[in-house]
């Protein structure tokens, strides 16, 4: 693995942090520019999570909070794919962390009054860890759109929220999944932020029919990027590249 | 050398409102899926150093205390080893994860982490950094995680490699944390306004 300084990140690929159509980012946006810097041995490393911290529900989050054999309402999905750094390299060991509204578009969080129900079997949080070859999987459903106050009519499109961890603390990121089709992705003005058409394109997670489980669940395919390291000569050497 | 495909790193979007739900869902009354919130314990009995208190609050510009962020730490430790496996000088302290997640506290918008003063780590030239913890701040509002250091009021950062490359002076004050205690230092973060905190790209 290799352990050498990130690539800088690409602010023009990413959101800035002024983005006045969405209106909280006015005052919670730093003015000065940030100062740029090669990583250091204090980003270059992270927290490393292994498999026996996970609880064997922790990736299902149709099962995770469903009480007394009842399961909860909404369209059965599963989220797979791979997370890759930008070299195209698997990125083994990765803690994903996702979070997500109910078949109706309602957060189990006392600051979310949303006037669609709580379903008493979705908690709606679950996590897993990346397999050697970068993959992981979890199973859900399908969350619902929902209304936000920021401008008089604005709508969230169905989306996952996820918070990964890569093999440096600069490869930090916390993004979210849109689904395949939505309408709304393409009126949302937390979307709209993203400069490039081919950077919400990433966050679009395709239907999948060959993962589909029959009868059963519908698969989505969602890969992500995380930031990528550069390789010393000696790890050319080594890897032959 | 082979030429690689490379690939663009995925776009961040901010963590919203809800980022408890998936990160502390213990601390949003989310109880039985996870035993323990991620990050909420940095010690045990046996962590060597000096323990300390962190605490403080990520400010807006209006001068409001955000009460919806998330912050992140991460840390050297006592010995100035980082507990990773990208750590190549040496086996970090057991007993130290080096890893703090704290979500504000939802009335007063501050942060706490009991945790142990870290050692000091060489920069990429080999001098010396000061003693400092990493910090990544999340919430509402952000729309990608911003990253800062937090420095000691009592320890000499003089000739601090990322300090010296501050060009403003002045702006270095804003990642000198306060000493409000016997062992408790006080970082408070302002995402604008003139003590705008210094923000990396790193
Ligand atoms: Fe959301």
């Amino acid at each position: 693995m290799s352990d050498g300084s990130f690539f800088q990140r690409d602010r023009d690929w990413q959101p800035a942090a002024l983005t006045p159509q969405y209106k909280t980012s006015l005052k919670r946006s730093p003015t000065h520019a940030l100062l740029s810097m090669d990583s250091s041995i204090s980003e270059r490393t992270g927290p490393t999570f292994n498999q026996n911290m996970l609880g064997e529900l922790d990736n299902d989050l149709v099962l995770n909070y469903a009480k007394d054999g009842e399961l909860p309402v909404g369209e059965r999905i599963i989220v797979q794919g791979r997370v890759l750094d930008e070299n195209a390299r698997p990125v083994p060991g990765v803690l994903l962390e996702f979070w997500q509204a109910n078949a109706g578009g309602r957060y189990r969080h006392k600051k979310d009054g949303y006037l669609a129900p709580l379903d008493p079997n979705f908690g709606g949080c679950g996590r897993t860890i990346s397999a050697a070859d970068g993959s992981y999987a979890f199973r859900s459903i399908k969350p619902g759109p929902y209304p936000w106050p920021n401008g008089v009519n604005d709508w969230r499109p169905s989306h996952i929220h996820f918070s990964l961890f890569g093999s440096g603390f600069a490869q930090r990121l916390i993004t979210q999944m849109y689904f395949e089709g939505d309408p709304l992705i393409w009126k949302c003005p937390i979307v709209s932020m993203i400069p490039n058409k081919g950077g919400i394109e990433q966050l679009i997670a395709r239907i999948d029919m060959n993962a589909t489980m029959p009868m059963d669940a519908i698969a989505y395919r969602f890969d992500i990027v995380l930031r990528g390291r550069r390789s010393t000569m000696f790890e050319n050497r080594l890897e032959g590249n | 050398m082979k030429p690689l495909d490379y690939l663009k790193e995925s776009p961040s979007q901010t963590a919203g409102p809800y980022v408890h739900i998936g990160c502390t869902p213990n601390f949003c009354g989310i109880e039985g899926v996870f035993a323990e919130d991620l990050g909420s314990t940095m010690l045990n009995g046996q962590t060597k150093g000096e323990r300390i208190t962190v605490r403080g609050r990520v400010f807006d510009g209006t001068g409001t205390a955000l009460k919806d962020a998330m912050v992140e730490i991460w840390q050297a430790d006592a010995e100035g080893l980082y507990p990773s496996p990208q750590e190549k000088r040496g086996q970090a302290d057991e007993n130290f994860t080096g890893f703090g997640r704290c979500p504000v506290e939802q009335e007063t918008g501050e942060f706490v982490f009991e945790t142990i003063k870290p050692g000091t780590v060489p920069f990429n030239d080999g001098r010396p950094q000061a003693s400092h913890i990493t910090f990544w701040i999340v919430a509402r509002g952000i729309n990608i995680g911003l990253h800062t250091r937090l420095y000691f009021p009592d320890e000499d950062n003089s000739a601090d490699p990322v300090l010296g490359r501050i060009e403003l002076k002045k702006r270095v004050e804003t990642l000198i944390a306060e000493k409000t205690g016997d062992a408790e230092y006080t970082f408070n973060v302002r995402l604008q306004g003139h003590n705008e905190t210094v923000f990396f790209d790193i």
